[in-house]
């Protein structure tokens, strides 16, 4: 089975430009173990909210890649993401979770994932123009390849192992965050 | 209050959104929003976007704003209870913010089961660290989304519109 620490580490070396939006508890500390940049930005907090975060930047930077890397809990809490993505259609918004079939942050209980919820189909049904599920090496390295090609929205569900890596912690600080990502753009200081 | 002075909402905002410079205007619908929103969807140069929840339009806004365009959320006051742990990114990240908040659950109201949010929005937005600023007529609705336009996208403050059900009017059922 794959591991997420492995898959966060191939993603980062395809990025490219890409900015990156992490979702809280251990996506978070997944993106930052691969290298801090100006280019993430990390979610301490507001679960469910990592894919609307990404769509906005999308939205607003439609000649740059983004991509949200998340967990299942965070993405089931914003399952409703999918459907607003799906409608909107931004060809340069790729969603990953890394999906593990539980809440790893709070104790390993097992998620709807680990049931009978298939978030690729939920995102596919939404209008997500690539939605696959994803659980050899193979698999993931056809879908790097493919995915920042610009004919999204594109979602992978990337199954992982139950695991807990040691964390890697990026700064706290919501300001500086905000500030350093839209010095990316050029948009800070104003 | 009449459907013509909704549409004149509509009508007069739509202009002083464009002004500021508004890109986006995330919502979850409210008959109090509608002609603004059918406006929007005819102006090339304001997008509406159709949430299914207005704890999106909070993230959605933010990422707009991480990418350097400005968003307006539009809700009924019944949305707020639904945004509040997802306004802790308007304070921990000093994100610009404003939302213009159709009240229900107060003046007129017919349906009770709109007055709990109804009565706890003002207090559940101050709580989060959102300011309110409260509309109660028509001639007041210009200036105070102008300041709130201003005082968000200026300075990085988060602040929320309450349009009173007395502006709005009631439903009639």
């Amino acid at each position: 089975m794959l591991k997420r620490r492995d898959v966060t580490a191939k993603l980062n070396d395809m990025r490219g430009e890409s900015r990156i939006i992490s979702g809280l508890g251990s996506s978070t500390y997944d993106l930052h173990s691969t290298g801090d940049t100006d280019h993430n930005f990390y979610l301490w907090g507001a679960m469910g909210g990592a894919a609307m975060v990404g769509l906005g930047v999308a939205m607003a930077q439609p000649d740059s890649n983004v991509i949200v890397l998340t967990g299942d809990g965070e993405m089931l809490m914003g399952i409703g993401s999918l459907a607003t993505i799906g409608v909107q259609k931004p060809a340069n918004l790729s969603v990953i979770v890394l999906d593990n079939g539980h809440f790893g942050e709070t104790g390993m209980q097992a998620s709807h994932t680990n049931s009978c919820v298939d978030l690729a189909k939920i995102a596919a049904a939404s209008g997500f123009k690539r939605a696959e599920t994803i659980e050899t090496e193979q698999e993931l390295e056809r879908f790097l390849q493919l995915f920042q090609d610009a004919s999204g929205p594109s979602f992978a569900a990337i199954k992982v192992e139950q695991e807990a890596p040691p964390r890697s912690l990026p700064i706290l600080d919501g300001v500086e965050l905000k500030n350093r990502f839209r010095r990316t753009f050029n948009l800070f200081p104003k | 209050m009449s459907h013509q002075n909704k549409e004149d909402k509509g009508a007069m905002l739509l202009p002083l959104l464009k002004e500021h410079g508004v890109d986006f205007l995330p919502f979850v619908p409210d008959a109090g929003h509608a002609s603004l929103i059918e406006l929007a969807f005819d102006d090339p140069h304001i997008q509406p976007v159709v949430l299914t929840t207005e704890e999106e339009g909070v993230a959605l806004a933010c990422g707009h704003w991480l990418g350097g365009k400005k968003s307006v959320l539009l809700m009924q006051s019944s949305g707020v209870g639904n945004t509040v742990n997802m306004l802790s990114l308007i304070s921990n990240c000093n994100f610009p913010f404003v939302a213009l908040v159709t009240m229900r659950g107060n003046f007129g109201e017919f349906n009770s089961w709109q007055v709990p949010m109804g009565r706890a929005t003002p207090d559940v937005l101050t709580a989060m660290g959102i300011q309110v600023y409260v509309v109660e007529r028509d001639d007041e609705l210009p200036k105070a989304v102008d300041s709130a336009l201003y005082s968000a996208f200026s300075s990085d403050q988060g602040v929320a519109v309450l349009l009173s059900q007395n502006l709005i009017g009631r439903k009639e059922w």
